[in-house]
């Protein structure tokens, strides 16, 4: 009987219409009236728009050409990223030491892809960043091994943007949670000091931090001490977003159910160690969405050093668009330059969408 | 347990492991506990009943201090609870606690959830705990779920496993707080079977509970509660059979 129904079941396949390109079509551009006039609207303003786009692209575009071949084209003028790439990448950096950037970016990237699997999380990983991290700082600064001094001064471009916003995202985190378990203490005085450094923060742009941190900070300081720009952009930019990181993160605390702290209480676990393996694996998960939103508009935020005159790879293609020779190239350079920003944001939140996979256990 | 006091139904022997003094609790102003007085022998199973809100799991919860007490004295084990964590984190560790809705913790599998507080708590190393959790998973019948995670286990398996976290601590005294109201009524037998197993062992029980067979055939003293005092407590026999105050009488009437 039970067989005899198994058979008959296994025999009955969905209709056809709901299967194959026709069913796709039907269920997801066609299913109802309003959808199907949508769909041919957009087919007519694609095939409006996308041709020309195509046709300035890559059809009349030049693209190894001389500044003055670009009068003469309607295409895109693709030829100002490879004449300046020099200067977009490594700014002011000495000429005939661009490797040393080059291969210091090329160290970190490669860090953060080879970390990126949690079973490689161990300490001999820690050391393996503290030594790397050592040799990223001496590539950059030189001084030895018969490398020129390159002050921080000159550090710019990609380089500089690349740092900022790496340091800024890996200190402002844990800062942030700190913050965000500073915030719900009972003791009022961490209680009240972490409310009135979060509230302030976020009532201030960054580009008032960022002022403060380059021309009042340096007032406060006694004659003779100065303390370096690079470094006050990157406080500033640390502080900036960690206190939006505390709120994201203080959101995760608070969806814990009271039931998790008393079961890891009652087996006596301390408060530390309840946080450490219970409260804060589970809540920093469900908060992994928002974070990643800010961090990555903390690596776009980086951007607005120049206002304190830090060349930053925005900076570096703005001086470049200043060169008469290419100033009708703006629309080219800033495709290229959104590009590079796309790459890393891209890849910053497919990577949070597969840890989210990952630590994901089904409850 | 050498003697039993026909009138009270109190088992009387040594030294008790757990002791009540004039203990009380308040919500704000609403006074939850109300002069409670208690001794619990080693190996004792006390079910504790009574109508919800009368303060049974405020009671078993001051006596791992996940409540705090205003007035009297709880002794534990020889242990005052104070403000004292450390006395507090001693307690915890040797009493073990089941809850209503299991609180695993999710983010760890089953054996994970079980090694925790060997490894953290009583300093064990990851192997002997692993020894000791999977003896237990043995013992409540679900080994071959170690590895999974417990939101891939039934309601009545994740209690199971609750009950094994607890006594990888191995506890002096374990506590129930409606461990069976949350399942599902074809998984309440496992996890009762499990309650008596362990009580057949000698574990020292308190148990919150509206399973009234569990408290005729395991308990050796049923309490009932009502309005945050302890109205009545005797041997299960006599106290289903005579009850002695309106209110149990009112109480037994509604749930048998």
């Amino acid at each position: 009987m039970t067989e005899l129904a198994a058979v008959r079941r296994e025999q009955l396949k969905p209709p056809v219409v709901d299967i194959g390109v026709i069913g796709w079509l039907h269920k997801n551009l066609f299913n109802t009236w309003y959808n199907s006039i949508l769909t041919v609207c957009m087919v007519v303003v694609l095939g409006l728009l996308l041709p020309p786009l195509f046709k300035w692209a890559f059809v009349d575009s030049v693209w190894y050409s001389s500044a003055e071949a670009c009068h003469d084209i309607d295409g895109a003028c693709w030829s100002v990223i490879p004449h300046n790439i020099r200067f977009i990448i490594f700014g002011f950096f000495p000429e005939g030491q661009e490797w040393r950037p080059a291969l210091a970016m090329f160290l970190l990237l490669a860090l953060v892809v080879y970390s990126r699997k949690r079973s490689r999380w161990q300490s001999s990983l820690g050391c393996l960043w503290a030594v790397s991290l050592t040799v990223m700082g001496v590539l950059m600064y030189g001084g030895i091994f018969g490398m020129p001094v390159v002050e921080t001064s000159q550090w710019s471009g990609l380089p500089l943007t690349l740092m900022l916003s790496f340091f800024g995202m890996v200190a402002a985190y844990p800062l942030g949670i700190m913050l965000a378990i500073g915030r719900r203490s009972r003791l009022p005085a961490i209680k009240s000091l972490c409310i009135v450094y979060i509230e302030m923060i976020r009532g201030v742009p960054l580009i008032s931090l960022l002022f403060m941190s380059s021309i009042m900070f340096p007032l406060f300081l006694p004659e003779g001490i100065s303390i370096n720009k690079v470094l006050r952009a990157q406080v500033a930019i640390i502080l900036f977003t960690a206190a939006y990181i505390a709120e994201v993160v203080r959101g995760g605390l608070q969806a814990m159910p009271r039931g998790q702290y008393e079961a890891a209480e009652s087996l006596g676990l301390t408060y530390n160690q309840t946080l450490r393996l219970i409260i804060l694996p589970q809540a920093l998960k469900i908060v992994i969405p928002p974070t990643v939103g800010i961090l990555l508009s903390a690596f776009k935020d980086t951007s607005l050093v120049v206002i304190i005159a830090l060349y930053d790879v925005l900076k570096t293609t703005k001086v470049t668009l200043s060169n008469p020779k290419w100033t009708g190239c703006s629309t080219e350079a800033y495709i290229f330059l959104a590009l590079l920003y796309f790459v890393f944001c891209y890849a910053m939140s497919s990577y949070s969408r597969r840890l989210e996979k990952e630590l994901d256990t089904s409850y | 347990m050498n003697e039993r006091e026909v009138e009270t139904g109190v088992v009387k022997s040594g030294d008790p492991i757990i002791e009540i003094h004039g203990m009380h609790k308040w919500y704000g102003d609403f006074h939850v506990l109300s002069d409670i007085n208690l001794e619990v022998q080693p190996r004792e199973k006390i079910v504790i009943c009574g109508p919800s809100g009368s303060g049974k799991s405020t009671l078993i919860r001051c006596i791992n201090r996940l409540e705090e007490h205003q007035r009297g004295q709880i002794i534990v084990n020889g242990t005052e609870l104070t403000n004292d964590i450390k006395n507090i984190e001693k307690v915890r560790a040797e009493v073990g606690m089941v809850f209503q809705h299991f609180n695993l913790f999710p983010h760890l599998t089953i054996l994970e959830n079980l090694t925790l507080g060997p490894i953290w708590v009583r300093k064990k190393s990851k192997k002997e705990a692993e020894a000791t959790a999977m003896m237990y998973l043995e013992k409540v019948d679900i080994a071959e779920q170690a590895k999974k995670f417990p939101g891939q286990l039934s309601g009545g398996q994740q209690q199971r496993v609750a009950i094994a976290r607890s006594l990888c601590m191995y506890p002096e005294v374990m506590l129930f707080d409606e461990p069976t109201s949350a399942l599902d009524p074809e998984m309440i037998k496992e996890v009762l079977d499990v309650m008596i197993g362990l009580a057949e062992e000698g574990m020292t029980m308190l148990v919150v509970t509206h399973e009234m067979g569990f408290a005729k055939s395991v308990a050796d003293r049923v309490m009932f509660m009502d309005d945050g005092e302890i109205v009545e407590q005797n041997r299960p026999d006599l106290f289903f059979d005579n009850p002695q105050h309106e209110r149990t009488k009112l109480f037994l009437s509604q749930i048998l």
